[in-house]
C-alpha cells in the first residue's frame, strides 16, 4: 500500500450531534455577549433604517409598505451575511477551525451551531423590526406578521449560508467585507425592490429569476397583499429555504480537515 | 498492509511510525521520505532550525496536512483517522483559542466537543479545572483570552490540548517567548504528563538547549531527519558536549559527504 495516511475505509458520515451543535451555538452566542456593541448595532440599525424610510416616504405610505416589507426580509440577510463571513473567517485564520476539525466535531455540527446561534439572533432582530414597522410606523400588511417573521428567519439562514460560503474565498477581513457588495448588491438591485422585475431588461429579469433574494422579496410582497397563505408564498419560501440549505452544503464542502 | 481495524492496539507499537513519509506543499517537497519512530510514554524532542519542516511534520501527524504520501501511523492507526481525534492533542505555534471568550469558556467549549452531553458535565468540570491548574492559569480563569499576555494565551492553547487526557500530545514550539521560570515549570509538567499519565509527547523547538530535557530526539534540517537517538547517545556518537554541538557536527558531516559526492563525479 503506497499510503496509509487516509483511513482504509472512511468512517460513515456521523449524524448531527445535538450536544455538540448546541455547545457550538452557545459558544458563538457567548462570544457575541462579550461584544455588546455588535449586538446593539445588529438589533438597532435595521429599526433605525425603517424609521428613516418611513419619513422619507412620508407623502406616499403605499411605497413605504412595499419597500418596508421587502426590507424586513433583506436586513436579516445582510446582517447575518456580514457577521457569519467575518466570524468564520476569524475561525479559519485564528487556527481554531483547524483545532476543531482535528477534534471529534462534525462539520455539520459546526455549521448547524452557527446557524442556530445566528438564527436565534435573527429572530430577535426581525421581531424588533417587524414589531416597530407594524405598530409604530403603521406598515400596512394584509397577511399575518408571523409569516413576515418566518420569511425573515429564512433570509437570515440564507445570509448565514452565503457568509459561510464566501469566507472560504476571503484571505482577510478586508476581502470578506468586499464580498458584501459583490454578493449582496446585485441581488438587491435585481430583487424587485426598486422596480418590478417584470419591467427589467429580459436578460436582467432572467438573472433575477435565479437569485434567491428575488423570492425572499416576492414572499414578503405576498404577505403584504394577501390575507391567506398563497401558493406563490409557499413556492417562494421553499425556494429560499432550499437555496439556504444548498449554500450551507457548499459551505460545508469548504471546511477541509486537511489543508496545504 | 497490516490489519489496523482489529482489536485494541498493541501498547508496544510506537506512538508514531513513519516510513518514506513525504509531504508536498505547492510545487515544493517539504519533507523528503522520512523514516522514524516516536516511542510511547516518552518525551521526544523535534529540533531543527525554523523552516526545516517541523510544523509540517506535526500537521501530518495530527492529520491536518494535505498531500502526505508514504506510511504514517499514529497509535497504530493511519494519521487523520477519525478514531484518533479524541486521542491526540495538538497545540499549534500560534495560540488557537477564542480571544473573545474567557479562559474558562474556551476550555468549557472544547471540553464539550470532546466529551459532549449533559451526563458528562461533572467530568468536564473536573477536566477543565485540572487543565487550568496544569498550566497555572486558575487565577486567570475568568479573564478574556484576548486580554492575556502572549505566554498566557499559549498556555490556554496548551490547556485545551490537555483536556480529555490524550495519549499523544503534539506541541509545536510550546515554550517560545516564555520566561525561564515558566519554561522550567512547563517542562516539569511535560515530564509529569509522560511519567504519571503515561502519555507520549512530541515537542518541537528551535532552541537546542531544550533538547537536553527530552528522552529522545529527532534532529531535522531541510526536510530530512539528521538523527533519531537519545541525547546521550547523540553526544557520545559525535563526541560533542552539547546537543547543539552534536547538531552542528552532523550538519558539517552531511555537508562534507555532499561535497565528497560532488567531487567524485
Amino acid at each position: 500500500m503506497s499510503t496509509t495516511t487516509a483511513p482504509a475505509a472512511p468512517p460513515a458520515p456521523r449524524a448531527l450531534s445535538a450536544a455538540r451543535t448546541t455547545a457550538t451555538a452557545a459558544r458563538v452566542l457567548r462570544q457575541l455577549r462579550h461584544d455588546p456593541r455588535t449586538i446593539a448595532l445588529m438589533l438597532l440599525v435595521p429599526c433605525l433604517m425603517l424609521v428613516l424610510l418611513r419619513y422619507v416616504f412620508d407623502g406616499s405610505p403605499r411605497t413605504f409598505d412595499t419597500i418596508g416589507a421587502a426590507l424586513l426580509g433583506i436586513f436579516p440577510l445582510i446582517t447575518m451575511f456580514l457577521v457569519t463571513s467575518i466570524a468564520t473567517l476569524r475561525e479559519r485564520t485564528s487556527g481554531t477551525l483547524e483545532r476543531l476539525l482535528a477534534m471529534p466535531l462534525g462539520k455539520v455540527d459546526l455549521i448547524a451551531g452557527y446557524a442556530l446561534a445566528f438564527g436565534a439572533l435573527a429572530v430577535v432582530q426581525s421581531a424588533l423590526a417587524t414589531g416597530l414597522a407594524l405598530w409604530l410606523l403603521d406598515l400596512d400588511v394584509t397577511g399575518s406578521p408571523w409569516l413576515l417573521l418566518l420569511v425573515a428567519l429564512l433570509d437570515a439562514l440564507l445570509g448565514t449560508a452565503l457568509g459561510l460560503f464566501v469566507s472560504a474565498f476571503a484571505a482577510s477581513e478586508f476581502q470578506a467585507v468586499q464580498f458584501m457588495p459583490a454578493v449582496i448588491f446585485p441581488q438587491l438591485l435585481l430583487c424587485g425592490l426598486f422596480t418590478p422585475r417584470a419591467d427589467m431588461h429580459p436578460v436582467l429579469e432572467a438573472i433575477s429569476d435565479v437569485l434567491p433574494m428575488s423570492y425572499a422579496v416576492d414572499a414578503m410582497d405576498e404577505v403584504l397583499r394577501h390575507t391567506e397563505v398563497t401558493g406563490t408564498f409557499v413556492r417562494d419560501v421553499l425556494i429560499v429555504a432550499g437555496c439556504a440549505l444548498l449554500v450551507l452544503g457548499l459551505g460545508a464542502a469548504t471546511l477541509r480537515r486537511r489543508t496545504a | 498492509m497490516m490489519n489496523i481495524e482489529s482489536g485494541p492496539p498493541d501498547p508496544r507499537t510506537p506512538a508514531v511510525r513513519a516510513e518514506a513519509l513525504t509531504v508536498v506543499r505547492g510545487s515544493r517537497t517539504v519533507l523528503h521520505g522520512l523514516d522514524f519512530t516516536v516511542p510511547r510514554g516518552r518525551i521526544t524532542g523535534l529540533l531543527g532550525p525554523s523552516g526545516c519542516g517541523k510544523s509540517t511534520l506535526m500537521r501530518a501527524i495530527v492529520g491536518t496536512q494535505a498531500k502526505v504520501s508514504g506510511t504514517l501511523e499514529i497509535l497504530g492507526r493511519p494519521a487523520g483517522h477519525a478514531a484518533l481525534r479524541s486521542r491526540v492533542g495538538y497545540v499549534t505555534q500560534a495560540p488557537s483559542v477564542y480571544d473573545d471568550l474567557t479562559v474558562r469558556q474556551n476550555l468549557e467549549y472544547f471540553a464539550a466537543v470532546l466529551d459532549p452531553g449533559r451526563a458528562a458535565a461533572e467530568r468536564r468540570r473536573e477536566h477543565v479545572s485540572r487543565a487550568l491548574a496544569d498550566v497555572d492559569l486558575t487565577r486567570h480563569a475568568d479573564a478574556l483570552a484576548g486580554n492575556l499576555s502572549g505566554g498566557q494565551r499559549s498556555r490556554v492553547s496548551l490547556a485545551v490540548a490537555l483536556l480529555g487526557a490524550p495519549e499523544l500530545l503534539v506541541l509545536d514550539e510550546p515554550t517560545v517567548g516564555l520566561d525561564p521560570v515558566l519554561r522550567r515549570d512547563l517542562w516539569a509538567l511535560f515530564h509529569d504528563i509522560a511519567a504519571a499519565r503515561g502519555a507520549t509527547l512530541l515537542v518541537s523547538s528551535h532552541v537546542m538547549d531544550e533538547a537536553e530535557r527530552c528522552h529522545h530526539l529527532l534532529l531535522m534540517r531541510e526536510g530530512r531527519i539528521l538523527a533519531d537517538d537519545t541525547p546521550d547517545a547523540l553526544r557520545a556518537r559525535t563526541g560533542a558536549d552539547t546537543v547543539e554541538a552534536a547538531f552542528l557536527h552532523l550538519v558539517d558531516e552531511a555537508a562534507a559527504a555532499g561535497r565528497a559526492k560532488e567531487t567524485a563525479r
